[in-house]
């Protein structure tokens, strides 16, 4: 496997006057004035081949007095990610023209940086507000927006030491006064006039007919947010023409927590147990690619044997998220919970195992800066062993037995939620959803990041695009994780587990990084932006969930209302990171 | 393309395996279902039978690394005095993600300089995330993980320094591993001093 090249085309040169090399220190991509984005943007697509775009983010600098929108764009046939930027004046109404045209995958993220920053991006088709509820005021992600418990713009903080008389948090900020409203609003007298007005406006306009002599009309459903198979706060509105979907959109932000903005007030070390939080499924691989990050910006290198150990409680965290899947998928389906314990008992093992290694089963706060934090111990590492080489693989084919060949569950499986591998790529879908499109994507061998080149495995790839598909390619890819697993396990090496000292403060230089790893669900990245403090100036998560839900409404449109539970089950969205 | 209702004849199959299983690998059990053993068998290799385990009868082994709400080490001095082994230096506080360390440092009434020792300690045990990094990064092994995560209560858990002091004993209970190796460390340390000193 080599290293692809990096793209030969200057843009600078392509588009004199309209493109600039981005020459500040630490950055690196191109600053397109915003005139000419989507002009460059399409050139970038179509001459260029980036025809995925994978990470939309806004970031405030206000001693500039500027607002930056950074993407980052990728080819399904591999390499890495192009950087690009567009900037505005810091003075409102911000407005950039939205690349939805372009790629249509940027329109859930072009709604949160729009809900977050305030950038109005002209042209978006449905521009309101994501995570937010419609009636908030100002823009959380603003550096001088203040949240209710605001204390200080950074951790860690002085009032805890040296003379830290303890105070509950909730006597600092009592309920009530812990959100910001606009001038004059009193939220007791407040009587919304249709709070749903915005909703329902971009929904598929209601229709009435007369079918065989009879009036008939659409129905608007709302399934959500207290449903269970929504496996969390998770709404979704749909227009039900008798029980096929016409239009259905998604609305989230119930458990919104603005993790982005705790992000900025931690210390870079601090964030690692927060990812954590993100997908709470996969522990173990949320930090990895925020310690690629920070590693890269510092000029980290991991020490050999933490690579491998990275590698192992990574595939061993998505063999279980993949076991999840199938059994919640199940219950959802309505076999009640046969298949869902069966599957956890092989998770609960696995977790026996993080839990031995990490202190904690599911918020295992594992990775570090260079490496991870402890080794795994003689007994632990016993037990991987035993588990990779004797148990999985009997386990996991009696879990194929039960389920793969119901022929209740493959009707309901087969040709339902198709989607198009050009859909599933301009809708930026990433993960195991894109490789059933018939889209060999995989960042592991696309763009590979710690010692995945070491290894051989395939890349499983299945065609039709439809619900089975996407259960055989994850059954596929466990076999896949085990092959990995079988190979690491033989060739780990004694060494240290962590690059220098231990420490809880981080000098990261001047700069901006992406990393990106293929999680279990799709491409996890984290954009991070230092300014040389002690705490990311900018830190951004580009979760799966979150993205892979954009092309719900594609795969939806024309089936039963049934059948959006098992579509929505196989997108594998976590309310922990679609939310943040 | 398939025989209909082979394929569920063959999922049934296994449940029935299954069914038929976990009434067998309990006769295997009888008189044992509470031992340490058959915990153990609960999360090898071979586990088969019965998954679940009938907490708060049966517990499954907390490991070593398990982290739960942090304590303070003390020492036992001579005459069973207390002998904290917090400095107050702050670090806990200070690497701690959610803020939930509140330490003030002692003073000397007739100096006014500060004494490496906490006069007051607050543990939020209700916004602390279980992380760990107290004990990850303190330098002088006073403040560790805990292995009770049986502290449930109706009010706010704010732990103040007395409930977070447990015995250097305690600690050596639950983490021998780590504290064979930290007595060691602190050893060599003192012996590196005292040769420096010589």
């Amino acid at each position: 496997m080599t290293t692809p090249v990096v793209e030969a085309i200057n843009l600078a040169e392509k588009f004199p006057g309209k493109v600039t090399a981005d020459a500040r220190p630490g950055y690196s991509g191109w600053i397109i004035s915003k005139e000419n984005l989507v002009e460059v943007a399409t050139f970038i697509r179509d001459e260029m081949g980036y025809d995925a775009l994978t990470n939309l983010c806004a970031i405030d600098y206000l001693e500039q007095k500027m607002m930056e929108v950074t993407y980052q764009v990728f080819k399904t046939t591999g390499g890495p990610v192009l950087t690009f930027k567009a900037q505005a004046e810091r003075v409102d109404p911000i407005e950039i023209p939205s690349v939805v045209s372009v790629w249509p995958g940027a329109e859930l993220q072009e709604r949160e940086a729009y809900d977050l920053y305030g950038i109005r991006f002209v042209g978006h088709p449905d521009l309101r507000r994501i995570l937010m509820w419609e009636g908030f005021d100002g823009y959380p992600m603003r550096r001088d927006w203040k949240e209710a418990f605001y204390e200080e713009d950074a951790k860690p903080l002085k009032s805890r030491w040296p003379e830290g008389k303890h105070k509950l948090a909730e006597t600092r900020a009592t309920f009530g006064d812990n959100v910001a409203f606009k001038p004059g609003f009193d939220p007791d007298k407040w009587i919304p006039s249709d709070p749903e007005e915005l909703l329902y406006a971009t929904l598929k306009n209601y229709k009435s007919e007369v079918k065989d002599g009879i009036k008939t009309d659409h129905v608007v459903v709302n399934m959500g947010p207290q449903h269970p198979s929504t496996h969390g706060v998770f709404r979704a509105v749909a227009v039900l023409d008798g029980e096929i979907v016409v239009s259905i959109k998604p609305v989230m932000g119930y458990l919104h927590r603005n993790h982005e903005k705790i992000g900025e007030r931690n210390t870079w070390l601090q964030n690692i147990p927060y990812t954590d939080r993100l997908d709470y499924f996969n522990s173990m691989y949320n930090a990895w690619s925020y310690a690629l990050a920070v590693e890269k910006m510092m000029g980290i290198t991991v020490p050999e044997r933490a690579e491998y150990i990275r590698v192992i409680m990574g595939e061993l965290s998505r063999i279980q998220n993949h076991l999840i899947l199938f059994g919640m998928l199940w219950n959802d389906l309505g076999s009640y919970f046969t298949p869902a314990l069966y599957a956890f008992e092989e998770r609960e093992l696995i977790l026996d195992i993080f839990e031995a290694v990490s202190g904690s089963r599911m918020m295992c706060n594992y990775y570090r800066f260079g490496g991870v934090v402890r080794d795994i111990d003689e007994a632990s590492m016993k037990k991987i062993k035993e588990l990779v080489f004797d148990r999985l693989p009997g386990k996991i084919e009696e879990i194929d037995r039960l389920l793969s060949e119901n022929e209740i569950f493959v009707s309901r499986m087969k040709g339902v939620g198709y989607l198009s591998p050009e859909d599933s790529i301009a809708y930026s879908v990433t993960g195991p959803n894109l490789r059933a499109a018939g889209v060999p994507y995989d960042i592991r061998r696309a763009d590979p990041y710690g010692i995945y080149d070491r290894f051989e495995f395939d890349i499983p790839v299945r065609h039709n695009s439809d619900l089975l598909d996407r259960y055989h390619l994850r059954m596929d890819e466990i076999h896949q994780s085990l092959r990995i697993l079988q190979q690491a396990l033989k060739q780990i090496t004694e060494g240290p587990v962590l690059a220098g000292k231990p420490q809880y403060t981080h000098r990261v230089p001047v700069g901006e990084a992406y990393g990106r790893v293929e999680a279990p669900k799709g491409e996890l990245g984290y954009y991070v932006v230092s300014n040389g403090k002690g705490n990311p100036y900018r830190y951004h998560i580009r979760t799966p969930s979150f993205v892979n839900i954009t092309s719900m409404e594609k795969m939806c449109v024309g089936t039963k209302i049934a059948d959006f539970v098992a579509i929505l089950g196989m997108v594998d969205i976590v309310l922990g990171e679609l939310d943040r | 393309m398939y025989g209909y209702g082979k394929g569920i004849l063959k999922g049934l199959g296994v449940t029935l395996k299954r069914f038929v299983e976990s009434y067998l690998e309990d006769l295997n059990w009888i008189g044992k279902k509470y031992s340490a053993e058959k915990t153990a068998f609960h999360s090898s290799k071979n586990q088969r039978g019965t998954f679940t385990i009938e907490y708060p009868e049966q517990k499954l082994p907390t490991p070593e690394e398990f982290r739960f709400v942090p304590f303070l080490v003390y020492d036992e001095g001579e005459s069973g005095k207390k002998e904290i082994r917090c400095t107050s230096c702050g670090i806990c506080a200070k690497a701690c993600p959610p803020q939930c360390i509140w330490i003030v440092r002692t003073t000397d009434p007739s100096t006014g300089r500060p004494v490496p020792q906490p006069a007051e300690f607050y543990i939020d045990a209700d916004i602390c995330m279980n992380c760990g990094f107290c004990a990850e990064y303190c330098p002088f092994d006073a403040i560790k993980m805990d292995h009770d995560y049986e502290i449930a209560s109706y009010g706010r858990n704010l732990l103040n320094k007395e409930r977070l002091m447990k015995s250097a004993s305690y600690y050596a209970s639950i983490r021998p591993l780590n504290n064979a190796r930290e007595v060691e460390a602190r050893r060599a340390k003192e012996a590196a001093k005292a040769a420096k000193a010589g």
